[in-house]
């Protein structure tokens, strides 16, 4: 067991996007503000702070989380993505973002980065949803300016490509 | 807004977890997915001096099949019920109704346990846990008691958990041969808290139909005997006695409306997928 107390700024060591980082948060420090304040990664959104709105949507160990609804101290030993964590070796997009561009999947792009995370996560535990799965999975974020039809387009798209890619790597 | 100040205890088993709360009473809260408890800290609704975090507890991450029940541990989540391999043999009306349990980005994090604790009157599980007939396990440094769902939640928010005690599993009844499950829910977004929701288990023996979202707590009501052409009564009955009120969600009127239509809907449908 370990006790940190309410006053007290402790040690949080986890993975980053890749890279082992250690920083220092009180327990009352949410995830989502400790990565933006003390991380600086500003690609990271907040907007609702309750858990309704999914901007502030990244990955703890895999798993889509919102950052808001976590504590810093709770990932300690954890892996946390955010959207950088999508970018290629050379910085590029990958095929989420590519789709999302192509089927006008965002306007203001302000709840992008959290879906971008939700839609990487939703595809590893199903790599070939039907549209109303898709339509469900978005269901966990606003946005108030594009729509979700291009979101639905874009992420069936992807879905479609990476299973086409894996049956020709097989072949 | 920003949750006040706490003291944070990362618990590494339950015994650990109930001695913590033992030690620091009715100011400690025990913190699982934290997908309600976090909403509410953020708002101050709540303001607790300590939380114990048992979201760490691998022993407590489990689902079994034991004396008829399904038990599932403290900190499974409910992205793990939903994709146990046997939920929908098992247990149908709980595969029905956990992908309307918050979003695919919250069950990821929330608990089964953890939804049954924070005992919301619009939440799915303890209305399914009611309509099941099923029990909860609590745990303190005293032992351990099961309570009954129907003694379990006594209000708004409000349960028979003794603030020294932990939700250490729920029980929910497998389903019985010859009997027919259903679930539906009105919500303004897919996986919002519902506005009115509805479970049904009809046999041989009578139909039993729970509504959540209308009272202050899940209401659970049993009909033996009743035929297609008297569920309508049936439900108009149940709709008024369940005193609905307006609220921004939605009016009384609605919400009774609601209970009829979705509850005959779910008593239909249960009805014929018995087997």
């Amino acid at each position: 067991m370990s006790q940190l107390t309410a006053d007290g700024r402790r040690a949080v060591s986890f993975i980053l996007n890749g890279k082992a980082e250690t920083a220092f948060a009180e327990p009352r420090m949410l995830l989502s503000d400790f990565l933006r304040q003390v991380m600086g990664h500003t690609e990271l959104h907040v907007s609702c702070e309750h858990g309704v709105c999914g901007a502030c949507t990244i990955q703890i160990d895999g798993r889509p989380a919102r950052s808001c609804l976590a504590f810093a101290v709770q990932v300690e030993g954890q892996r946390v993505d955010t959207v950088q964590s999508l970018a290629g070796p050379q910085g590029g997009l990958n095929d989420i973002q590519l789709a999302f561009r192509k089927h006008h999947g965002l306007q203001c792009g302000y709840c992008t980065p959290g879906i971008l995370m939700s839609v990487s996560a939703f595809l590893k535990v199903n790599p070939d949803p039907g549209e109303q799965e898709v339509r469900e999975m978005l269901s966990g974020h606003l946005c108030r300016c594009t729509g979700y039809v291009g979101m639905v387009r874009a992420v069936l798209e992807v879905a479609k490509g990476r299973l086409t890619r894996e049956a020709s790597q097989s072949a | 807004m920003k949750p006040s100040q706490f003291d944070y205890i990362r618990a590494s088993g339950l015994e650990e977890a109930v001695e913590s709360l033992a030690r620091h009473g009715e100011g400690a809260r025990v913190l699982a997915g934290g997908q309600s408890l976090v909403a509410m800290m953020n708002f101050r609704l709540i303001q607790p001096k300590v939380l114990i975090d048992i979201s760490g507890i691998k022993a407590l991450s489990y689902i079994r099949l034991e004396r008829g029940c399904i038990e599932v541990g403290a900190s499974t989540t409910q992205a793990v019920l939903m994709a146990w391999p046997e939920l929908a043999s098992v247990a149908p009306l709980l595969a029905q109704a956990l992908p309307h349990v918050g979003h695919f980005q919250t069950r990821s994090r929330g608990t089964v346990c953890g939804s049954v604790a924070h005992s919301d009157p619009s939440s799915e599980l303890p209305l399914c846990l009611a309509t099941l007939g099923g029990s909860v396990v609590l745990r303190s440094t005293h032992g351990t008691r099961e309570v009954a769902a129907k003694d379990f939640q006594v209000g708004l928010m409000a349960t028979a958990r003794r603030p020294d005690e932990i939700v250490a599993a729920v029980r929910f009844p497998v389903r019985q041969p010859g009997t027919g499950y259903a679930f539906h829910e009105m919500a303004e977004r897919h996986g919002d808290l519902a506005v009115c929701a509805v479970a049904a288990r009809v046999s041989e023996a009578g139909v039993r139909l729970g509504v959540g979202g209308v009272a202050d707590k899940p209401s659970v009501r049993e009909w033996a005997g009743l035929t297609e052409d008297g569920i309508d009564a049936a439900l108009n009955e149940f709709a008024w006695d369940l005193e609905a009120s307006d609220d921004i969600h939605g009016s009384a009127m609605y919400r009774r409306q609601l209970v009829r239509r979705l509850g005959r809907r779910a008593i239909l449908e249960a009805k014929a997928c018995r087997n």
